[in-house]
C-alpha cells in the first residue's frame, strides 16, 4: 500500500454555543488521501464538511477547538505546525478552492495581482517570470484574453470567470493536493460542467490529489476515484466510486442514492424521514433512529469504521456485511414510483404575447438614451391544462422567476394578454380582486427567507385563512390549521412552533400549507426543493404530487433540475434569456429533436453514476441580456449560422405531437438526425 | 476618472449656492426681520425705522440676497448690529484660530484613532482591544463640557500644567496662543478618537472575518500582509466617510470646547451671535462654515473614488 | 408513499422559544447590562422622588453658606448662592428627563413612520427626501441645534418638541436602512402576492421585525439626546434659572472649581452616570438582539 499523502484520524472539532454548551462538529472522523487520488466527500447540509475541508488546511474557525485527532501531511500534525512552517504548507502543500468565489477575491485588488501573491509566495521568482506564470495560469483555466482579465477587479467577472481564477490562484504554488468545498454550487448547470472538465483534465496533468467535497451526488461521481460519505460528524462509508454507486453497504449510502431524483428514470424518488442528530449525542450508531434495519445493538454500541469482506471497502456499520450482498440495482428500479396525472381538458392559465421588463426608465435616461433595451421576457404564449404540471427550465437569466413573479402580480406586464377565468393577470395585486389573489399561490424556493422570523405556525397560517375566509371564527380558523399541517404531514401541535425552530424540510412544508390554506387553483412553485437537502426533497415532490391530485391543482413549477422534472411534470417549457425554446411533453422534450439549448442543458446533466459522462455542447460565456435581434442562443449555439443573427426563427411543430414545439431554424429532421439521446447514451 | 472629478467639483458648487440660499431663506424665514429680531423687546418704531435704513433692510428679498451674496464673493459679508464692526473683521482671526485648534486636534486625532481602532480591531476581545474600547467609550459617552472640565481641573487647577481659560487676545500671534491649545486639543482628540475609533473597529473586525480575508490565509499569505494588502484597504474604504463626518461635527463640537476655555475662535463668535440675535453675523459665519464643510465633504467623495475600485468602473455586479 | 412526521416526545419537549424570550435571557446574564439598566432605573427613580426626599430646599439661598465645602449638613458643600449642592445635584435632572424621554418617544415614532415610509415607497420621493436628509446630517450638528433651539424658545415643552423633531432626523435613516434591509424578503413578497393590504403588510410582516432595531436605535438616540440637550444648556440655551440644570450647574459653578470643585462634580457625576449606564444597556440590547451598533452620531 502505498504511502498517503494526507491522513486524518480521529479528529473531533467542537465549539462553544451561544447557551454555553460544547458542540461536537466533527466525531473520531479517519480518512486518508494517496497522491494523485480524487476522494470525492458527500454531505449533506450540517455534516460538518466544510469544517473538515479546512481542518484539513490547519484552520480552525473563530470559536472552534481541536479536541481530539490529528491531521497529518507528509508526517508532521499540521496543528502542531507554527505559523509560519502553516503559511509555508498552504499554497505549496494543499491549496484550498472555496465556494463562493466572488466573496473570496479581495474587492479591493485586481485578480491578476492576486494570482501573483500566490505565485510569489510559493517559489522565488523574478517579476518578469512570475508575470508571465500568472498569465500562462489564467490561460489554463481557460480564461480568454488573460492579459485583460487580470487587470480586472473580481467584482467586473461573471461566477464562472470568478471561480477559475480562484483555481489557477490554488493551482500557483504546484500544490500536491488540492481541497475543493463545493465550489460550483451556485454556478449555472452548463457552467458546473464546464469547471469540472477543467478540473479533471488539470489534475491528470499534473497528478494533484484532490478532496472534493459536495452534497451533489452527480458531480461526485463525475470527478472521484473514491468516495467518503459523510454523516453527522463522521465517515460512514469509504469505498471506491463504482462501489459506492453500484454496491453502497451503509444504509444512509443507500438512502441518498434512492432519494435522487434521475435523468434515466422518470419517477419520484424514495425519502428518508427524520434528521442527523447533533454528532456524538447519541450511545450507538448516529444514523440509527433512521435506519429500516436497526437492531437493538445499533442503538446501544456504536459501529466502528471497518472492512468489509477483506477489500478496501470500509463502512461503519453493524450489518454492513449484509447489506453489501443484496442487490442494490434492483432495489433501486423499485424505488421510482411515476406521479398520476390527471389532465383536464379546459385551459386554466392562457398566456399570449406576453412581454415583461424590469426596464424603468428614469428622467436622465429618456433624455440620453436612444432606443430601450430587449425587454427581459418577451413573445410568452403558452397554454396551461387545468391539473397539469409545468415546468419552466433554464438557467440564471432565463427569465423562469420573472415570469412567475408576473402571473402572481408582483410585477406587472408590459404588453400581451394573462388570462385565469375570466380575470387579467397582466396586472399587479393591487389591482386585482381578492377572488383572483386566492386562487393563485406562490411558495418560495427558501424556506428560511418565506416565513417571517417573527411569527409562530400559527399566526403564519392564520394570515391567509383572515384574509380569504374572513367569515371565519377564531376558533374555525384554529381548527383548519390544524387540518393544514395534517395535510403536509406536520403534527398540529407544530402550531406554536417559529421557523428557527423547524428543520428546512419542516419550514417548507409549512410555506405548502400556507399556500394551500387558501385553496387555491394555481400554485406557483419557485424552485421548491433546491434548497433543501437531497434526502428531504422527495418527500417535499410526494406531498405537492398528493395535494395535486386531491384537488386537481394546477401547478407551474419552476427548476433549473432537469431530473426533478422528469419525477413530476406533465409538459416542460425551455426558456433562454427569456424567451421559450421549446415546449413539449415531458417525454418529447427528453428525445430528439431538441432545440440546440435544450441539447446543451441535457447533455451538462450529471448522474449519480460514475460511468456516465456529460457532452459539453456549448460554451459557457456569460451573457449580459438577450440580443437585440434573431436568435436568442446565436452567442453559443453549436449549430449557429449567419441566418440566426438577424432573423428570429419561426416555430416549427413536430409531425409526431402537435404540442411539442421548437423555435429554430434548422428543420426538425435535420435536427433529428444530428442529435444523440441525451438520455439512453 | 477627471471626468468624475469635475462632476464632483461642480456639483460642490452648486451645493455651494443652494445653500447660501437656504441661509439666506431661513434668515428671512424668521418672524419679523433683522431688525425686529435684533431689537427685540427694546425695539421702537423709531429705533426700527433707523435700524433699517441703516441696513438698508426695505429692499425686496431676492435683491438683497444678491446684494449679499456680491458683496460675500468680494469678501464683505455685511457689518455685525451687535459690535458695529464688520463680520469678516470680526471672523478673521478667530477663524485662524479655530482652524489652528481644529487642524491640531484632527492631526493628533485622525491618526491616533485610526491607529488605535486597527489594533483594536485585531486583538479583538484581547487586552489591547478591551482597555481601548474602555477608554474610548469614557470619550464618547461623557459631554465635551464635562471631559474638558475634568482636564481643566486635574491639569489646570491641581497639576498647573496649563492655563485654564485663554487669557491671550484674539489677534495674537499663533506663537502665543500655542500653549492655550494643549487642553483643549487633548479634549477634542478624546472626543474624536472615541467615535472614530468604534467604527474603524467595526469595519476592521468585519474585514478580518470576511471570505476574502480568510481566503487569503489559506493562501499562506503572511499576516502582516493580510492587514495591509488585504484587510486594511477594504477597512479603510468607509473611514475616509467617518473622518469626513467627524471633522464637521468638529466644527460644531470646537464651539464649546472654545466655551470652556474662553478660546478666541469661530464657534465661541457664532455661540455668542447666536445669543445676541445678531443674525448678519450668525449669516456671514454659517457660509463660511458652509465652505469648509463643502470643501471638506468634496475631499472625502474625492478619496473614496479613487480608493473603491467598484465606483470607477463602469460595470459592476 | 407517505412519510413520517417527527415522533410525538419529540414535539412536546421543545419548549416555545420566542425570540424576545431569547433576548430577555440574554440581557438578565449580562452583567453590564444589568449594571446600566439598574442606572437608568436608579435614575428615573431619583427623578421622580427625589423632590419629596431631598435634604435641603435646592432653590433656597443662603447668603451666610456661600461656597462652603461638602459637610454633614450639605453633602456635596453649596456653591455661589448657597444653595446646597447635592440637592440641586438630585434635582438637576428632572427637567433633562422629562424633556428628553418626551422627545426622544417623539422622535422615534415620527422618524420610523418616514423611515419606513421612505423604505416602501422608494422611487423619487425616497430620493429627494434622502438627499436633503443626508445634505442635513452632514453639517455641524450643534450649532444646526443651537439655531433651532434659539429660534424656537426654551420652553421645556417647545424644547421636547424640538429635540424630538431634529434627532428624529436620525431615526429616519436608521428606520429606512432596516426596511430596506427586509422589503425585498420572500416573506414580504409573499405578503404582497397573497393580497394583503399594505397596512397589514406594515403592521404584521414588517414592524416585529424592525422593532428591535429601532428600539437600540432609540436608545442610543436618546444618549445622543442627553449630551446634545446639556451642551446647549451649559451653553444657556436651556432650562431658566433657578430651576436646577446639569448642564447650567457645571457651567455656572466653573468659577468655582478651584475652591469646591464637589459644586461641579456633583452634577458631573450624576450626568455621567446616566449616560454611561444608557449606553452599557443598549449595547447589551444590541447584542442579545444579535444587532451591531455600529452607527455612529453626528454629535
Amino acid at each position: 500500500m502505498s504511502k498517503s499523502l494526507i491522513e486524518v484520524r480521529d479528529l473531533t472539532i467542537g465549539y462553544t454555543s451561544k447557551r454555553g454548551d460544547l458542540v461536537h462538529v466533527l466525531q473520531d472522523l479517519s480518512l486518508q488521501i494517496n497522491p494523485g487520488e480524487t476522494l470525492g466527500l458527500v454531505g449533506e447540509s450540517g455534516c460538518g464538511k466544510s469544517t473538515l475541508g479546512q481542518a484539513m488546511m490547519g484552520y480552525l474557525r473563530h470559536g472552534s477547538q481541536l479536541l481530539k485527532g490529528n491531521v497529518r501531511l507528509d508526517d508532521h500534525d499540521i496543528f502542531d505546525l507554527t505559523a509560519q512552517e502553516l503559511e509555508a504548507v498552504r499554497g505549496q502543500k494543499i491549496a484550498l478552492i472555496p465556494q463562493n468565489a466572488g466573496n473570496s477575491l479581495t474587492p479591493t485588488m485586481r485578480v491578476g495581482k492576486q494570482v501573483l501573491e500566490a505565485i510569489h509566495l510559493n517559489a522565488d521568482v523574478s517579476d518578469v517570470d512570475a508575470k508571465a506564470r500568472m498569465l500562462d495560469l489564467l490561460a489554463k483555466v481557460r480564461l480568454p484574453d488573460p492579459e485583460v482579465i487580470a487587470a480586472r477587479y473580481p467584482h467586473e467577472l461573471s461566477g464562472g470567470q470568478q471561480q477559475r481564477v480562484v483555481i489557477a490562484m490554488a493551482l500557483a504554488g504546484l500544490p500536491e493536493m488540492l481541497v475543493l468545498d463545493e465550489p460550483t454550487t451556485g454556478l449555472d448547470v452548463t457552467t458546473q460542467a464546464h469547471i469540472l472538465d477543467l478540473l479533471r483534465d488539470i489534475v491528470a496533468e499534473l497528478g494533484t490529489a484532490m478532496m472534493y467535497i459536495s452534497h451533489d451526488l452527480g458531480v461526485i461521481a463525475r470527478v472521484s476515484d473514491r468516495v467518503a460519505i459523510m454523516y453527522a460528524g463522521e465517515i460512514v462509508e469509504d469505498a471506491s466510486a463504482t462501489e459506492i454507486f453500484k454496491v453502497p453497504a451503509h444504509p444512509y449510502t443507500r438512502g441518498l442514492l434512492e432519494s435522487i431524483p434521475r435523468l434515466s428514470r422518470a419517477g419520484i424518488p424514495k425519502s428518508m424521514p427524520g434528521q442527523p442528530p447533533i454528532p456524538g449525542t447519541l450511545p450507538g450508531c448516529a444514523f440509527a433512529p433512521r435506519c429500516t434495519f436497526a437492531t437493538d445493538l445499533c442503538t446501544s454500541e456504536s459501529p466502528k469504521l471497518e472492512t468489509v469482506n477483506q477489500t478496501t471497502h470500509l463502512v461503519r456499520c453493524h450489518h454492513g456485511e449484509e447489506t453489501i450482498a443484496t442487490d442494490f440495482s434492483r432495489e433501486l428500479e423499485q424505488v421510482y414510483h411515476t406521479v398520476e396525472h390527471r389532465l383536464q381538458d379546459e385551459p386554466a392559465l392562457e398566456l399570449s404575447d406576453v412581454e415583461i421588463t424590469y426596464y424603468r426608465p428614469g428622467i436622465m435616461d429618456r433624455l440620453g438614451r436612444d432606443s430601450e433595451p430587449p425587454a427581459t421576457v418577451s413573445d410568452l404564449t403558452l397554454s396551461v391544462q387545468r391539473g397539469e404540471t409545468l415546468a419552466l427550465v433554464g438557467e440564471s437569466g432565463s427569465g423562469k422567476s420573472t415570469i412567475v413573479r408576473t402571473i402572481s402580480g408582483l410585477l406587472p406586464a408590459k404588453s400581451g394578454r394573462i388570462r385565469f377565468e375570466d380575470c387579467d393577470l397582466t396586472v399587479e395585486v393591487d389591482d386585482r380582486p381578492v377572488d383572483l389573489c386566492r386562487n393563485v399561490q406562490m411558495i418560495f424556493q427558501n424556506p428560511d427567507a418565506s416565513l417571517n422570523p417573527r411569527h409562530t405556525v400559527a399566526e403564519i397560517l392564520d394570515q391567509p385563512l383572515k384574509l380569504y375566509f374572513p367569515e371565519l371564527t377564531r376558533d374555525e380558523r384554529r381548527n383548519r390549521q390544524v387540518e393544514l399541517l395534517e395535510r403536509v404531514r406536520l403534527d398540529g401541535r407544530y402550531r406554536l412552533r417559529y421557523p428557527a425552530q423547524m428543520s428546512g424540510g419542516e419550514k417548507q412544508r409549512v410555506a405548502i400549507a400556507r399556500a394551500f390554506a387558501a385553496d387555491p387553483e394555481v400554485v406557483l412553485c419557485d424552485e421548491p426543493t433546491s434548497s433543501l437537502d437531497v434526502s428531504v426533497q422527495a418527500a417535499v415532490l410526494d406531498l405537492l404530487a398528493d395535494l395535486q391530485r386531491e384537488r386537481n391543482i394546477t401547478y407551474i413549477f419552476i427548476t433549473h433540475d432537469l431530473a426533478v422534472v422528469r419525477a413530476i411534470a406533465d409538459r416542460v417549457v425551455v426558456l433562454y434569456q427569456g424567451r421559450i425554446c421549446e415546449v413539449g411533453s415531458v417525454d418529447e422534450i427528453y428525445a430528439p429533436p431538441y432545440h440546440p439549448y435544450t441539447e446543451t442543458l441535457l447533455g451538462a446533466i450529471l448522474e449519480p453514476d460514475p460511468a456516465t459522462k456529460p457532452k459539453l455542447l456549448a460554451s459557457d460565456t456569460p451573457e449580459l441580456g438577450p440580443p437585440a435581434q434573431g436568435c436568442v442562443f446565436q452567442r453559443r449555439c453549436p449549430y449557429h449560422t449567419e441566418i440566426c443573427d438577424h432573423e428570429s426563427p419561426s416555430w416549427q411543430v413536430s409531425e409526431l405531437s402537435n404540442r411539442h414545439r421548437i423555435r429554430c431554424q434548422i428543420p426538425l429532421n435535420e435536427l433529428t438526425n444530428a442529435q444523440t439521446d441525451v438520455i439512453a447514451a | 476618472m477627471i471626468s468624475l472629478t469635475a462632476r464632483r467639483l461642480m456639483l460642490a458648487v452648486v451645493t455651494l449656492f443652494i445653500i447660501s440660499l437656504i441661509i439666506f431663506v431661513g434668515v428671512e424665514a424668521l418672524p419679523g426681520d433683522m431688525a425686529t429680531a435684533y431689537l427685540g423687546q427694546f425695539a421702537t418704531p423709531e429705533s426700527l425705522k433707523a435700524l433699517r435704513e441703516e441696513f438698508d433692510l426695505d429692499a425686496p428679498a431676492h435683491e438683497r440676497y444678491f446684494n449679499w451674496l456680491g458683496n460675500a464673493i468680494r469678501g464683505d459679508l455685511g457689518e455685525s448690529y451687535a459690535r458695529h464692526k464688520p463680520v469678516s473683521e470680526l471672523i478673521g482671526y478667530r477663524f485662524r484660530n479655530t482652524v489652528v485648534l481644529s487642524t491640531a486636534a484632527t492631526l493628533v486625532g485622525v491618526p491616533l484613532a485610526i491607529v488605535l481602532g486597527i489594533l483594536a480591531g485585531l486583538t479583538r476581545d484581547k487586552w489591547p482591544d478591551v482597555t481601548v474600547s474602555t477608554v474610548s467609550i469614557a470619550g464618547m459617552t461623557l459631554p465635551g463640557f464635562v471631559t474638558a472640565t475634568v482636564l481643566i481641573f486635574i491639569f489646570a487647577i491641581r497639576l498647573e500644567w496649563f492655563p485654564a481659560i485663554t487669557l491671550v487676545s484674539t489677534n495674537a500671534p499663533i506663537s502665543e496662543l500655542l500653549p492655550n491649545i494643549v487642553l483643549p486639543v487633548i479634549t477634542l482628540t478624546i472626543i474624536m478618537v472615541a467615535h472614530i475609533l468604534r467604527l474603524v473597529r467595526t469595519n476592521m473586525i468585519d474585514v478580518m472575518n470576511s471570505d476574502y480575508v480568510q481566503m487569503a490565509q489559506l493562501k499562506g499569505v503572511p499576516s502582516r500582509r493580510i492587514v495591509f494588502g488585504h484587510a486594511l484597504p477594504n477597512a479603510m474604504l468607509p473611514t475616509i466617510n467617518i473622518v469626513a463626518l467627524t471633522i464637521i461635527w468638529l466644527l460644531g463640537g470646537v464651539a464649546i470646547i472654545e466655551t470652556v476655555f474662553n478660546y478666541p475662535g469661530i464657534g465661541r463668535l457664532m455661540v455668542d451671535a447666536i445669543g445676541d440675535r445678531d443674525l448678519v453675523l450668525v449669516q456671514g459665519i454659517a457660509l463660511i462654515l458652509a465652505i469648509v464643510v463643502i470643501a471638506v465633504n468634496l475631499v472625502a467623495d474625492l478619496l473614496t473614488l479613487v480608493l473603491n475600485p467598484r465606483l470607477r468602473t463602469a460595470r459592476g455586479h | 408513499m407517505t412519510v413520517a412526521s417527527p415522533t410525538v416526545e419529540q414535539i412536546s419537549t421543545v419548549k416555545r422559544r420566542s425570540p424576545m424570550s431569547e433576548t430577555w435571557e440574554y440581557l438578565r446574564r449580562s452583567r453590564s447590562g444589568m449594571i446600566g439598566l439598574f442606572l437608568i432605573v436608579s435614575h428615573l427613580l431619583i427623578a421622580l422622588t427625589s423632590p419629596l426626599l431631598v435634604p435641603q430646599d435646592p432653590l433656597e439661598m443662603n447668603a451666610e453658606a456661600r461656597i462652603e465645602a461638602p459637610s454633614t449638613e450639605h453633602l456635596m458643600g453649596t456653591d455661589r448662592l448657597g444653595r446646597d449642592v447635592f440637592s440641586r445635584s438630585m434635582l438637576g435632572g428632572r427637567v433633562t428627563l422629562v424633556v428628553t424621554i418626551v422627545a426622544i418617544i417623539l422622535a422615534v415614532i415620527w422618524g420610523s413612520l418616514v423611515g419606513i415610509a421612505l423604505g416602501l415607497l422608494g422611487g423619487r420621493i425616497d430620493e429627494v427626501v434622502m438627499r436633503f436628509v443626508d445634505a442635513l446630517l452632514s453639517l455641524p450638528w450643534l450649532l444646526i441645534l443651537l439655531l433651532v433651539v434659539s429660534i424656537m424658545g426654551t420652553d421645556m415643552w417647545i424644547q421636547a418638541l424640538t429635540f424630538g423633531f431634529t434627532y428624529g432626523i436620525l431615526t429616519i435613516r436608521v428606520a429606512r436602512a432596516a426596511t430596506l434591509d427586509f422589503v425585498t424578503r420572500e416573506f414580504l413578497l409573499a405578503a404582497r402576492a397573497r393580497g394583503e393590504s399594505t397596512r397589514t403588510i406594515v403592521m404584521r410582516e414588517l414592524l416585529p421585525n424592525v422593532r428591535d432595531v429601532l428600539l437600540v436605535d432609540g436608545a442610543m438616540n436618546w444618549s445622543w439626546m442627553l449630551l446634545g440637550f446639556t451642551s446647549l444648556s451649559f451653553l444657556g440655551f436651556g432650562v431658566t434659572p433657578p430651576t436646577p440644570d446639569w448642564g447650567f450647574m457645571i457651567a455656572k459653578n466653573r468659577e468655582i472649581l478651584a475652591i469646591q470643585p464637589w459644586a461641579v462634580f456633583g452634577p458631573v457625576i450624576m450626568l455621567s452616570t446616566l449616560i454611561i449606564g444608557i449606553n452599557l444597556f443598549s449595547d447589551a440590547l444590541a447584542k442579545a438582539m444579535g444587532l451591531d451598533r455600529s452607527q455612529g452620531a453626528p454629535v
